[in-house]
Order: structure tokens, then C-alpha cells, then sequence
């Protein structure tokens, strides 16, 4: 019957006062006809209920044996709580149904006990499936299944993760025919590519419900001109909490999480319980962290992204985002976060640090008003993650490569994929793909007679299967907290290795909300003590920050650009704009505006792009090497999410020609070969490629012994076949990631003919926050390790007598910059 | 290109940024740690790395004895990546090797990973080279007499420079010993903070970070700042 539950659900539901959502029997309706759906719903509206209750109704209605539903999460912890969360009705209405859990986490004898005895519902991630996948019986252990739920599919299209899942999906349609796919989504700007990347045949959606109540506060008296800290505003954020039930305090990176934290326990003479949550943290703290939330035995959490997924804390009355809130979609995730009831507004506090982050946070409060999401359409697969899925097809059974291709290009990202690049795939997992025919006693595919593609052997397969996944991290040490007489210590969690290498004996650092002494690295621990004193470093993380998105930047670009706007903005903005258009001007929608003034012995050039921080990184490399050749002796640049700063010995002009279309040409080429933003992007692209191992089977080596080093086998295939497969997918990676190619090229196209040059004797009020950052992060023109190391030398070298200082009137960034600020990520 | 003096046991060394050492003297040119064919070495267990390595490595090795014009080559041991390695020559890299060790004086010293002498490959296998005052072995002995030049380890060091560190493999030399950065295309490196290479220079030294046209310095007490 449709639209209507059997009898012991309807009871299950009375019994708790409930009714089933319009959605929930929507999707049992969309089950009965066979039809694959995406569900779209803001967070708590009983979403991932309405993802199971048809296979709960399926099974009650007719028992079996053998898999019936898998459900794919993004988050181990998501997985496991849903478990537990699905017993309840289970149990309650006693239905013949077996819940389990397969993650990286399953100890060895359930994972072998599961492939015997599979559940009837099996909750993973896209990692842990696609180990099932490359297992031999893949065939018979998935052939019985009826339906994939993929929770917070939003989260996985675009993504690497999200690549991976399409193909196993892709796989799972050839095991088993009629199963459904279900994905469950937060709202999104782009719903219909992520209804494709499901591979649903509609949308069920249900509305956001009351709108979120967002206000912006700025912390007593001054607003600052630069930073991105926001600690200015710690005593009002610690009033908001008193005032509060339950609050999480969002910020943008781990080093400002342990500042904030750090600002707030100072000033916490009520010795409220507040709690600090980052994804570095050891699991088990973060998981403490969580159930004292649940429990409500925190007043506030200050939290970084590692908190904007995950299951309904519930009692959360309130969201204080501190710093700039960087997309709409964002936002709302973390602003959704608070009173997770969809019939009740959510209510959010807006902190910027300084006054460009306030003109952001204005335009992300009419964002949201405006439900603008933003994000871009999911980008095409990964040709890393095709490689790694094609040899796990290898490894559960021979295939033939036409068939394959036809099942890979069902996958949404991968619809585009040419027949060429897919065979470039398969040969460079067969033998390297290499030029040279160097390897071909030890490929690891091979074909028979019949052109099907078997694997090597079972030790290849076996090694395959111990390094799935698409997750690539910098090396890290684990963070051990040892008592005054050594000992093994407790973990407090995990630190980037580079950061471990700065540090000395006896000095302090700030991590997981302590203060902690560096005692030694040992293997691959870093040893500390609690206490110590000095000035402490703040571990600073890659990839910790996100641009500013393309939508956020035009609401940004209109809000300056609409004078009547400006009425609504704090006075210190608005006193800061009237005064930028009095000595100046404002940048316009569709322009481009460079101003340039001197100031001290140096020109300054300031490109008010909005392209975010990786664009302009990329254009401020390029347009340095420009100015280099036109004789305006560019020394250096920073560049910010809003704007370029470029300074130079010699007067820039001829302006609009710096911003010429044509600096993607050999400029781009010859940076980019030698850029570590490429070197770092090959490196993930060789992990995940299967090209260097994580894991190697047997005794765990020494990371000496299996580390390869990526940078030089990334010189060395440049040189030998600059064409290669994996250098194909490193450009393509690069383009729309840490290069950003794809946004400098869009702007470089937009702004053609519209570059807005202002010459001005000083500086302009717009132009100081970019002036503040230089020294905070300052990178000279052309400034290669070279120089870097030269600069090094020369500044231990004076100052430690062994070389004389430069004369006065040196090139100015070389002064002394003082090293640790670096480590300040600002 | 720049290349640095430094004194050992009373001789001078000239150390190349390219990570070779040349001993002007004795017209001695060494280079360690080559491990020629790791990249097969990787493939045969299964890791399909670019074929090129020994190409590489005979290039900057090429550029090396034009460079110096040696009598003499000492390769400090480790010159092949396994036993077998020497088998797995391309042809064409095995032709540019015997005509090296055919213009020139080649002292092979052996190593842990090809601790027994190859086929077909000229020049002479030994354990230790020594010529007076300076002994060349490959991997260091702790209480050895001044004037030991090794390899083994693969040093390298990591400068804390603007906008993050920078690593690169070095030359370790204290008043006794001096230790070669690996000149291998496909070799990695260990931190000369590492214990097992801090505890062969327990009075600290110099390192010198290998660069472009030049080399870098630093005493090891500096490193951490």
C-alpha cells in the first residue's frame, strides 16, 4: 500500500508520540517502485531514518539471508552511531534484522566472520568497501544486494573519496542488477550534479524550514586592521557562553582552535567546561570531547571542520563562528549545528577578525538570507583514483578492459572520461606506462589469450588491498605525553613531521589546549612534558584554510560597490570605505582595481581580485615574473583571499599589460614544473596512483627504508616523459586545487580591458590590511628554495659573528624577519 | 658552480654542490651511495617506479668527471641497490659504466647492499680504500682514527627558512670525519638530527646542504633555529 507503514512500525512511531514525515514515506514509496533517489534535507529532519526505514519495511515484509542494504558514510564515528542508533527500532519491534559496522577499525575475525555470515545491513565507509570490492568474492558476498544508502553524499562528490565511491557504486550495479541507490544530502547549490553523481532517478526534497537568525559582533573597541585570529573578541565570545546553554565556538585552522581555546581559559573565572576539538587530536579525545557534548556536561567546544560533520549532538543553543565564514554552504553546515530541530530556527553569531572578514561576514549573513549556496559543480575523477579502482577490479576477477570502460563511464565523474586516458590508465597499471619498456617481467596485470586482464599474483593483490584509499597525509608524529620519569606516555595526537623538526629541546609549544615542553623525537613519536615556558609555538597546518568562495567574493564585490548598502555595516567598515572612496576608489563588479603608490624606497602594487588565496598565490607568481622582465625589479609579493600586494625597486606601469591573458602560456609552464605546490600534488597523486606504497606486507619497516622520495621521481619522469599519465593528472589536479588555474583564468578573461589603475602618492585605507600582512607571511618575488637557503645562511651567519651584517641599504625583505612567525599560521 | 673547501686531516677536500668530494692532492673524485637499478629493484616488488634512475645517476656522474677530470673514482659503497642489480644494467647504461671505469682508476668500496662484487662490471671491489691520511669506507666506525670519509647513511638536513623548512641531503664533516650525502637519483635521505647519525658526530660539525650551483652551511647546533 502506498504511502502507509506496516503495523509494528506504526506502533513503533505512536509509541514515541511520533508521526512519519511526509519524506520518510515518500521514500518508502520511491522503494516500492524500485526507484533509485536523492534525498535532500537540511540536518535534522530525520534523514537518515527515511534512508533505512524501506529496507527495514523490506525486511519485515520478507526475511533473507545475505546482504540487503549497505549503507557508506564519510566518517568511521558516523558509521558506528548510526549502528547503534538503527538497534533502537530493531530491537524494539523485534525485527530479523542484523546491523554491522566494517570499517578500518573491525578487528580481523568479525571482518572474516562478516564475509560468512554477512549482515543484512552493513554500515562502511568508501575505503572499507572498496577493500570488500577487490576481495575475490565481492561477487557472491554483494550479489543479494537491494539498495546503497550514501549519507552526506554533498560532502563526498568532487572529492577524491567521492571519486572512489562512484566507482564502487558503478561496480556494485554490475554484481548486483536491481539494487536501488539512495543519497542522502545537505542542501546544495548544484543539486542536480549530485543527483547524477548518485546515480538517482529524482530528487525528493524537503525545505530548510525557518530560516537561521544570524548576527555579526565585533569585539570592543578597535577592529583590526589585519589578522585573522579573532582573539580580540575572546571576551565577548566568553560572555556569549555564560548566556548560553551549549555553544560551539567554529574557527577556521587548528592553530587558531588552540589559541581561541587557550584566550578563553584565561578569561574563564567561572571555570565553565570548555572543551577544543580538531581533527589533529588523538580519536580517543575527540571522542571524550563528543560524548560530554551528548551528554550536556560541556558549556562550549571550540572546534575547527572536524566538527562540521557528524551525527546531532542536540543541545546545542548556539554557533559562533570566529573568522570569516568563507562560503554560504559553510556556513550554513556549521550554523545548522545549533538547535538541530528543523521547525526551529538555528541561531548564530558572526565574529570577524578584521575589517575585510567583516565586509565577508555582512555578505555571508545576506548569503544565507538569500539561501546563495555556493560550491562549485563537482569537478571530473581523479585519473589516481581510476588507477587504484582498476587494479582492485583485477583483484577480485579478471576482466575484460571493454566491458570495464563501459561500467567506469556509468560513474558520474567519470562520464567524460576518453577512451585513450582510460587505456593510459589501465597501461600504467599494468607496467608503469613508461616510454621505455623497462619493466615488463614485473607488470602487474596481465592478459590471456582472450585480451582479459588477470592480476600478477596474490602478493601484488595482497599489497594492493593494504594501501586503499585516498586519503594522503603529510608524515606525522604522534604527540606523546610522558610523566616526569619517561615512560610510554599518552598520545594527545598527531602533528605534521616538519613541525616536530623545528622545534628544540625545552621549548614550549601549544597543542591539544596545553602547554607542552619538546623533549625529543623518537622514531616516530614526538616526546613532550607538560609545562614549560617562553613565547609558545603554535603548530601551523597544511591545507588547514579555504579559499574564499567565487560566490561569496561577488557578494563581497557588490556590497563595495553599493554605496547604500554600507548603512547596515559597523562604523569602523563604513568609516574605512567612505574613506577609500575619497582617496581612491572602490573595486566594481566586473573591473579591476590596481592601485599603486610609493611607499618607503619601494613601489607597491595592490590587485584587488577576490580570487582567493590559491589564485592569487598563482598570479602573483606569474605577474612577478612579468614585472621581473619588464625592468620594474619586482622583491616580492603576499597574497590574501581578497587581494595581490606586490612591492618593487622600480615605479609598475603599463599596468593592464601585467594582467594579459597571455602570462598562462610559458610563464605557467615553466612555474609550474618547478613549483612545490606540483611537487606536493604529485606526491598524492603517486599514493593513491599505486605508484609509491603506504603499506608493504610483513614486518612494519622503518619510514627510512620505505620512503621513496616523491620530488625526485617526479624530476626525474618530467625530464624522461614530461606526457605521462600521473603528470597528467598532477596538472589536472593542480588546476583546480592548490593552483587554482581555473579561477585565475576565468578572472584574467572577465577583467580583460576593465583594469582600473589608480595612481596614488600613499597608500589607500583598502590597501593597509594587505601592507600588515607583509612579514606575516612574505614571499619574495621569484623566491625559490635557492634563495631561501641563501638568506638562511646569511642571517645565522651575521648573527652569530660569523659574517659581517649587510650594508644599511640591502634589498629591504631581507631584513630580519623573525623565523618562528612562520610557524604562525595567520 | 661554487664548490666548498674544507680540511681533513690535514688534506683539502673540495666538496661539489652536485654531491661529489674531490681530493685536489691525489686527484681523488668519491661519490657514495649510487644504488644503481632502484627503480627495478621497486618494480620487481611490485612498485612500477619511473625506469630512468641509472640514467640519471650516470648523468650527474658524467658531469662530475668533467668537471674534476679525476685519476681516481672511490664510490663509497651501496653503488648497486641489490645483488642482482648489476644484472639488471640496461644495456646502453652498462656501456656508458665500462667506458667510466675504463678512463679511469675505479675504486669500488662495498657496501651493505651489494656486499659482494658484481660480473662484468670494471674497476676494483675492495672493502676499504685507504690512501694516507684519509681512509674511505662505507659506513662509519665510531671510535675510528681521524681521516675517515663515508657514506651509508644518506644525510640530509632540513633549514627552517621563510614560509617553512627546507630539506636537503648534505655533507656532515666534523674534525674527524665526513659523511657523503647518497648521489643515487632514487635515494632518500635521514635527518642528521637523527641518533644514528648525531652519535657519529657527538661534538657537533658542519653540514653542507647541497644546492643548485653551490653549497649551504650551517653548523649542526644551528639547524634547530
Amino acid at each position: 500500500m502506498a504511502g502507509t507503514l506496516p503495523e509494528p512500525f506504526l506502533n513503533w512511531f505512536a509509541a514515541r508520540g511520533w508521526t512519519p514525515r511526509p519524506h520518510q514515506l515518500a521514500m518508502l514509496d520511491a522503494a516500492r517502485a524500485g526507484e533509485s533517489v536523492l534525498l535532500i534535507a537540511p540536518t535534522g529532519g530525520g534523514k537518515t531514518l527515511a534512508g533505512f526505514l524501506p529496507s527495514l519495511v523490506a525486511l519485515h515484509e520478507a526475511p533473507q539471508d545475505g546482504l540487503h542494504t549497505l549503507y557508506v558514510s564519510p566518517l568511521k564515528a558516523l558509521a558506528t552511531d548510526i549502528a547503534r542508533n538503527l538497534m533502537a527500532p530493531v530491537t524494539e519491534m523485534g525485527l530479523p534484522i542484523r546491523i554491522e559496522t566494517r570499517t578500518g577499525d573491525t578487528p580481523a575475525n568479525r571482518r572474516a566472520r562478516q564475509k560468512v555470515a554477512p549482515p543484512h545491513l552493513l554500515l562502511t565507509t568508501p575505503e572499507s568497501l572498496a577493500v570488500l570490492l577487490a576481495s575475490p568474492d565481492a561477487a557472491v558476498f554483494f550479489g543479494s544486494l537491494s539498495a546503497i544508502v550514501m549519507d552526506e553524499v554533498h560532502a563526498l562528490a568532487g572529492t577524491k573519496r567521492g571519486d572512489q565511491l562512484a566507482l564502487c557504486v558503478a561496480r556494485l550495479a554490475v554484481l548486483a542488477p536491481s539494487m536501488r541507490r539512495v543519497g542522502l544530502s545537505a542542501t546544495v547549490a548544484h543539486p542536480e550534479a549530485i543527483r547524477a553523481f548518485t546515480g538517482a532517478d529524482r530528487i525528493i526534497a524537503v525545505s530548510d524550514g525557518a530560516p537561521p537568525v544570524l548576527s555579526m559582533m565585533l569585539p570592543a573597541g578597535h577592529l583590526s586592521w589585519g589578522g585573522h585570529m579573532g582573539l580580540e573578541a575572546a571576551p565577548q565570545v566568553m560572555a556569549r557562553i555564560r548566556d548560553a546553554s551549549m555553544t560551539i565556538v567554529f574557527v577556521n585552522t587548528r592553530a587558531q582552535a588552540e589559541l581561541m581555546f587557550q584566550a578563553l581559559w584565561r578569561l574563564n573565572d567561572p571555570m565553565l567546561p570548555i572543551g577544543l576539538h580538531h581533527g589533529s587530536l588523538e580519536i580517543e579525545q575527540r571522542r571524550k570531547v563528543e560524548a560530554a557534548m551528548a551528554a550536556g556536561r560541556l558549556r562550549a567546544v571550540v572546534a575547527t571542520a572536524s566538527l562540521d560533520l557528524g551525527i546531532d549532538w542536540g543541545g546545542i543553543d548556539q554557533v559562533i563562528q570566529v573568522g570569516a565564514p568563507k562560503g554560504v554552504s559553510r556556513l550554513l553546515q556549521r550554523v545548522g549545528r545549533a538547535n538541530h530541530r528543523m521547525d526551529e530556527a538555528s541561531n548564530a553569531i558572526l565574529v570577524p577578525a578584521n575589517r575585510f572578514e567583516a565586509l565577508e561576514c555582512e555578505a555571508a549573513i545576506q548569503g544565507v538570507a538569500a539561501m546563495e549556496l555556493d560550491g562549485d559543480p563537482p569537478r571530473p575523477g581523479g585519473l589516481d583514483v581510476l588507477a587504484q579502482h582498476l587494479l582492485g577490479l583485477a583483484c577480485a576477477a579478471p576482466f575484460q578492459p571493454d566491458d570495464v570502460y563501459a561500467e567506469i563511464v556509468k560513474a558520474a565523474p567519470y562520464a567524460d572520461l576518453s577512451r585513450q586516458d582510460f587505456d593510459d590508465v589501465l597501461r600504467f597499471v599494468e607496467n608503469g606506462g613508461y616510454a621505455l619498456e623497462a619493466y615488463d617481467q614485473w607488470r602487474k596485470l596481465f592478459r590471456d589469450s582472450l585480451g582479459q586482464v588477470h592480476v600478477r599474483s596474490a602478493r601484488v593483490a595482497l599489497r594492493h588491498r593494504m594501501n586503499i584509499g585516498t586519503i594522503v597525509e603529510a608524515p606525522m608524529l604522534k604527540v606523546r605525553l610522558t610523566g616526569k620519569r619517561g615512560g610510554f606516555g599518552i598520545v594527545l595526537g598527531e602533528l605534521e613531521e616538519y613541525f616536530g623538526g623545528l622545534l628544540r629541546p625545552g621549548d614550549t609549544f601549544m597543542f591539544a589546549g596545553r602547554l607542552l615542553r619538546f623533549v625529543r623525537i623518537r622514531d616516530v613519536s614526538l616526546e613532550c612534558m607538560e609545562g614549560g615556558d617562553g613565547e609558545p609555538m603554535v603548530p601551523a597546518y597544511e591545507g588547514g584554510r579555504l579559499p574564499l568562495t567565487t560566490n561569496l567574493a561577488d557578494r563581497v564585490r557588490d556590497l563595495l560597490r553599493d554605496r547604500s548598502m554600507w548603512e547596515t555595516f559597523p562604523e569602523p567598515v563604513r568609516e574605512w570605505l567612505e574613506l577609500q572612496r575619497s582617496v581612491s576608489r572602490l573595486p566594481g563588479r566586473n573591473d579591476l582595481l590596481v592601485e599603486s603608490f610609493p611607499r618607503g624606497d619601494r613601489w607597491y602594487l595592490v590587485a584587488y581580485c577576490f580570487e582567493g588565496r590559491n589564485a592569487h598565490q598563482t598570479l602573483g607568481m606569474l605577474i612577478t615574473k612579468r614585472m621581473e622582465r619588464a625592468g620594474m625589479a619586482p622583491l616580492g609579493f603576499v597574497a590574501t583571499d581578497y587581494v595581490i600586494g606586490i612591492w618593487s625597486a622600480n615605479r609598475p606601469h603599463d599596468v593592464a599589460a601585467l594582467f594579459e591573458q597571455d602570462m598562462l602560456g610559458d610563464d605557467l609552464e615553466e612555474w609550474m614544473a618547478d613549483s612545490s605546490m606540483l611537487k606536493r600534488t604529485f606526491r598524492n597523486v603517486a599514493v593513491i596512483a599505486g605508484l609509491i606504497e603506504r603499506h608493504h606486507p610483513g614486518a612494519e619497516k622503518t619510514r627510512r627504508q620505505v620512503t621513496v622520495n616523491s620530488d625526485l621521481i617526479y624530476e626525474v619522469l618530467r625530464k624522461h616523459q614530461p606526457d605521462h599519465i600521473l603528470l597528467r593528472a598532477t596538472r589536472a589536479d593542480a588546476a583546480s586545487g592548490l593552483i587554482d588555474l581555473n579561477r585565475v583564468a576565468g578572472m584574467l578573461a572577465r577583467v580583460k580591458g576593465r583594469i582600473v589603475h589608480m595612481v596614488l602618492s600613499r597608500v589607500s585605507p583598502l590597501a593597509v590590511p594587505i601592507l600588515l600582512e607583509i612579514g606575516r607571511e612574505n614571499v619574495r618575488a621569484g623566491d625559490t628554495e635557492e634563495a631561501l637557503l641563501a638568506e638562511a645562511e646569511a642571517i645565522i651567519a651575521e648573527a652569530t659573528g660569523e659574517r659581517d651584517p649587510p650594508p644599511p641599504k640591502r634589498r629591504p625583505a631581507a631584513r630580519r624577519v623573525p623565523l618562528q612567525t612562520s610557524l604562525f599560521s595567520t | 658552480m661554487i664548490a666548498a673547501p674544507v680540511h681533513l686531516a690535514g688534506e683539502r677536500l673540495m666538496l661539489d654542490p652536485a654531491g661529489g668530494l674531490f681530493w685536489p692532492e691525489t686527484g681523488l673524485l668519491a661519490i657514495s651511495d649510487l644504488h644503481l637499478e632502484k627503480g627495478s629493484s621497486q618494480a620487481r616488488k611490485g612498485s612500477l617506479l619511473p625506469p630512468w634512475d641509472t640514467h640519471t645517476t650516470l648523468d650527474r656522474l658524467t658531469l662530475l668527471l668533467r668537471r674534476w677530470k679525476p685519476r681516481i673514482v672511490v664510490t663509497l659503497g651501496d653503488s648497486f641497490h641489490d645483488t642482482e642489480a648489476a644484472s639488471r644494467l640496461p644495456k646502453a647504461e652498462l656501456a656508458r659504466l665500462n667506458a667510466m671505469t675504463e678512463a679511469h682508476r675505479f675504486i669500488w668500496v662495498l657496501g651493505n647492499h651489494d656486499p659482494h662484487p658484481p660480473n662484468g662490471i670494471g674497476g676494483q671491489f675492495v672493502e676499504e680504500f685507504v690512501t694516507h691520511p684519509i681512509l674511505f669506507r662505507h659506513e662509519a666506525v665510531p671510535r675510528a682514527d681521524a681521516g675517515e670519509i663515508v657514506g651509508h647513511h644518506h644525510p640530509k638536513a632540513s633549514i627552517p627558512a621563510r614560509g617553512g623548512p627546507v630539506s636537503r641531503p648534505c655533507f656532515v664533516i666534523d674534525a674527524r670525519r665526513l659523511m657523503m650525502p647518497a648521489f643515487g637519483a632514487y635515494t632518500g635521505g635521514l635527518d642528521v638530527r637523527d641518533t644514528a647519525i648525531a652519535r657519529l658526530f657527538p661534538r657537533g660539525g658542519r653540514v653542507f646542504l647541497l644546492g643548485r650551483d653551490r653549497l649551504f652551511s650551517f653548523a649542526i647546533g644551528q639547524l634547530d633555529r
